[in-house]
C-alpha cells in the first residue's frame, strides 16, 4: 500500500514539474500583458494592478490593420490549408495504405522528401515566384505553400491510421452489400475520425503558427497573418515598449488553439477500433 | 437458397503464383461443404471467389445456374463469416447485425423484427445494446454469424470461424453451427484447417492441397478411402502411420514384420499394378494389444514387439507411441505434412514414431516391451512415386 502511495506521489510531482515548466512562459506571457508600461519590468509575477490597456488597443476596431485584419487573415488562410491538406492527405493516405499501384514507393519517398526539406532555403524561390506569377501578399500565395508543407505531415499520420483499420472490415461491408462508396462512408470514414481530427489539429498548428513563410511573403495587411503581424507591433508611440501589446496578441492567438484541441478532443477516443477484431 | 458449381475455376496472381488450378466442384443446394487443407493449399482463396472478393483468373462460378463471375460480392446475395469476425466496432450488435438489411433498403419494422428473430436464435438478445468491443470472444463469434443470417442469403461462406475461439468454446460452437446450418437449410462452404472440424461438420469434405482438389467425398468415406498420401495423412488424428514394405508374393516386408496379404489387397495390388517397393499405412486405431486378440485372428494381422516409449492413458483407451527401426517412409506428401504439421524437424532419432491406440484393458506400461497386432485387412498400401492409394475402393 505504501508502496503505490509512495508511487502515485512521485509521479504526481515529476507531473506537476512537467506542468509548471510548460506554463510558467505562458502564465508568464498573460500577467505581461496586462501589465501597464509603468509597471512592465517591476519584476512581479502577478501584476499589482490589473491593466487592459494593451488588449483594449488592438482590439480597438480603429486599429484594425493592427491585429484584427492579421487575426481574419490568420483564421481564414489557416483553416482553409488545414481542409485542404486534410481532405487531399485522406484519400493519398487511403490509396497508400489499402491500395498497391505502381509509383507508391516513389509517392512516399517524394513527401518524406518535401517534409525533410528545409523551408529557409525554399524561401527566396518561393518568394521569386509568387510575385512574378501575382501570389505575392495573397491568401493562395499563403495557402499553398502551407498544403505543400501540411501535406507530408497528413500523409503519414493518416496512413498510420488506415493501416491499423482492419481490412476484413471493408470486405465484410461488401459482402454485406455495401458498394465501394458506402464501405468507405460508413465503415472506414467513420473509424478513420480520430485519425483524421488528430491530423486537423496538427495541420491547423502547424499553419497557425508559420512564421518564416507568413514575414517573407506578405507585404501587407492584406495577406499578413498574426506572427508576422506581431513584429510589426510598434506600441502607442514610436518610442514606447510593444512588449504588453505583443503580450495580449500572443495570449489571444493562443486562445483558438486551446479551443480547437478541446473541441475536437471528445472524438480523439483511442482504441475505437477495439473490438473490431480479435486481437 | 442455391447450388454453387465451380467450373475448372483457377487463380492466378499477377507475379504468377497459382493458388487454385482447375477446381471443379459442385455443391447441391442446402449442402454444407468443408474445404480443407493445410495453409497455403488455396482453400480460402477458393473461399473468396466464390464471395466475390478476389477475381477469377479461369474457369466459371455459377450461383443458383446463373455465371456471377464478373458479378461485384453485393450482387451475389451471399453472407461471409471471417476468422476476425469483422464486426463493426463503431455499431452496436443490434446496428451490425442490421448493416446487411440497412443497406438493402428493407423497412425498418421488418428489419427491427429480422434482427430480434436472428437474436433469439443466437441467444443475443441481452446484448443487442452492447458495442462489440465489450463482448466475449464466442459473442463477437455469434453476432458475426447473426450478421450473416439476417438476410436470408443464398448461401453462408465461412472462413475459418472459429479459430479465434479456446478449444471448449470451439467444440461448443461447432455444434451450434451444424445445427445452426440444418435449421436454416442453407448451403454452406467452410474453410478450416482443423481436421477435426471436417470430419464433424460437413455433408461432404474437399481436401485441398496446393491449390488442387486431392478428394472430394463424405467424412467418413475419406476416413476409409482415402485417394493418395496426402488425404491419408491428412484426415484423422492421430494421424495415419506410415512405413515402407516390399511386396513379396502373399506377404508385406515391412518394419512392423511381415503383414499377410488379405484377399482384398491382393486383388487391389494386382488390379493397379503396383511398384515392389511401396508405402503402406496403418491408423493408430487398427492396433491392438496382441494379448487381447482372439487367438484365431492373430494369423490375419500383422504383429510387433517394441519398447512402449510413451504411454498416454485417456481413460476410454490407451495410446502408446513406439519407435520403429529403419527406413522413414519417404514421399513428397509426407514432406509436406509433415511440414505442416511442424514436425519436419522433431528429434525422431534414427527411426520412426509409431502411434498405437489400444484398448483401456491392455496391460503395456511405459519403458516395457508390448506386443501390438493390427488388422491386414484393413491396411492401406500406397505408391511411393505419386502417392496414389494402390487399394482404393470406388
Amino acid at each position: 500500500m505504501a508502496d503505490t502511495t509512495n508511487k502515485k506521489f512521485g509521479w504526481g510531482l515529476v507531473n506537476a514539474l512537467v506542468v509548471v515548466y510548460a506554463l510558467f512562459p505562458v502564465l508568464w506571457i498573460v500577467s505581461l500583458s496586462l501589465k501597464g508600461p509603468e509597471t512592465l519590468s517591476d519584476g512581479n509575477f502577478i501584476p499589482r494592478e490589473f491593466n487592459t490597456d494593451n488588449y483594449q488597443l488592438i482590439l480597438d476596431p480603429d486599429n484594425f490593420g493592427l491585429f484584427l485584419r492579421p487575426l481574419i487573415n490568420s483564421i481564414g488562410i489557416a483553416l482553409i490549408s488545414t481542409a485542404i491538406a486534410v481532405v487531399l492527405g485522406t484519400m493519398a493516405a487511403y490509396a497508400i495504405a489499402r491500395l498497391s499501384f505502381p509509383g507508391k514507393g516513389l509517392l512516399v519517398g517524394i513527401s518524406l522528401l518535401i517534409a525533410m526539406f528545409p523551408q529557409v532555403s525554399l524561401v527566396s524561390p518561393l518568394f521569386e515566384i509568387e510575385r512574378s506569377i501575382g501570389l505575392f501578399d495573397t491568401w493562395p500565395g499563403l495557402i499553398l505553400p502551407y498544403i505543400t508543407f501540411a501535406l507530408p505531415l497528413a500523409i503519414y499520420t493518416l496512413s498510420a491510421f488506415f493501416r491499423e483499420i482492419p481490412w476484413e472490415l471493408e470486405k465484410a461491408a461488401k459482402m454485406d452489400g455495401a458498394t465501394p462508396t458506402q464501405a468507405f462512408a460508413k465503415v472506414i470514414a467513420p473509424l478513420a475520425a480520430p485519425g483524421v481530427f488528430t491530423t486537423a489539429i496538427l495541420v491547423f498548428i502547424f499553419c497557425w503558427n508559420d512564421f518564416l513563410f507568413a514575414i517573407s511573403l506578405t507585404s501587407t495587411e492584406a495577406s499578413r497573418t498574426v506572427p508576422a503581424a506581431l513584429s510589426f507591433f510598434t506600441g502607442a508611440s514610436q518610442f514606447e515598449d510593444p512588449t504588453g501589446s505583443v503580450c495580449a496578441a500572443a495570449v489571444i492567438i493562443t486562445i483558438p488553439i486551446v479551443l480547437f484541441v478541446l473541441f475536437f478532443q471528445r472524438r480523439i477516443v483511442a482504441g475505437l477500433t477495439a473490438g473490431a477484431v480479435k486481437g | 437458397m442455391a447450388e454453387i458449381t465451380l467450373d475448372k475455376v483457377s487463380k492466378k496472381f499477377p507475379d504468377g503464383a497459382v493458388a487454385v488450378s482447375d477446381v471443379d466442384l459442385e455443391i447441391a443446394d442446402g449442402e454444407f461443404v468443408i474445404l480443407v487443407g493445410p495453409s497455403g493449399c488455396g482453400k480460402s482463396t477458393t473461399l473468396n471467389m466464390i464471395a466475390g472478393l478476389e477475381d477469377i483468373t479461369s474457369g466459371e462460378l455459377r450461383i443458383g445456374g446463373t455465371r456471377v463471375n464478373e458479378r461485384a460480392p453485393k450482387d451475389r446475395d451471399i453472407a461471409m463469416v471471417f476468422q476476425s469476425y469483422a464486426l463493426y466496432p463503431h455499431l452496436s450488435v443490434r446496428e451490425n447485425m442490421a448493416f446487411p438489411l440497412r443497406l438493402a433498403k428493407v423497412d425498418k419494422a421488418t428489419v427491427e423484427a429480422k434482427v430480434k428473430e436472428a437474436a433469439e436464435v443466437l441467444d443475443l438478445t441481452q446484448h443487442l445494446d452492447r458495442k462489440p468491443g465489450n463482448l466475449s470472444g464466442g459473442q463477437r463469434q455469434r453476432v458475426a454469424m447473426g450478421r450473416a443470417i439476417v438476410r436470408s442469403p443464398k448461401a453462408f461462406l465461412m472462413d475459418e470461424p472459429l479459430s479465434n475461439l479456446d478449444a471448449k468454446l470451439r467444440v461448443q460452437m461447432r455444434t451450434s453451427v451444424a445445427r445452426l446450418q440444418r435449421q436454416l437449410g442453407t448451403t454452406m462452404v467452410y474453410v478450416t484447417h482443423d481436421q477435426t472440424e471436417a470430419m464433424t461438420l460437413g455433408d461432404r469434405v474437399v481436401v485441398m492441397r496446393g491449390g488442387m482438389v486431392q478428394q472430394v467425398g463424405a467424412p467418413q468415406f475419406l476416413y476409409d478411402n482415402p485417394a493418395n498420401l496426402f488425404v491419408a495423412g491428412f484426415i484423422g488424428s492421430p494421424a495415419m502411420n506410415f512405413v515402407p514394405a516390399t511386396v513379396e508374393d502373399n506377404t508385406l516386408r515391412s518394419p512392423l514384420g511381415d503383414v499377410p496379404m488379405s484377399d482384398r489387397i491382393r486383388r487391389a495390388l494386382e488390379a493397379a499394378d503396383a511398384p515392389r517397393e511401396v508405402i503402406m499405412g496403418v491408423r493408430p486405431e487398427h492396433f491392438e494389444d496382441a494379448a487381447l486378440v482372439d487367438e484365431s485372428n492373430l494369423p490375419t494381422g500383422g504383429k510387433f514387439t517394441g519398447q512402449v516409449e510413451v504411454l498416454e492413458s485417456m481413460g476410454s483407451d490407451k495410446f502408446a507411441y513406439f519407435t520403429v527401426s529403419g527406413e522413414r517412409a519417404t514421399s513428397a506428401d509426407l514432406d509436406e505434412l509433415a511440414a505442416d504439421a511442424g514436425g519436419a524437424d522433431l528429434p525422431g532419432g534414427a527411426g520412426q514414431q509409431l502411434v498405437t491406440r489400444l484398448s483401456a484393458a491392455s496391460a503395456a506400461r511405459e519403458g516395457s516391451n508390448a506386443e501390438v497386432w493390427f488388422d491386414a485387412d484393413k491396411i492401406s498400401i500406397f505408391d511411393p512415386a505419386g502417392g496414389r492409394n494402390l487399394t482404393y475402393r470406388d
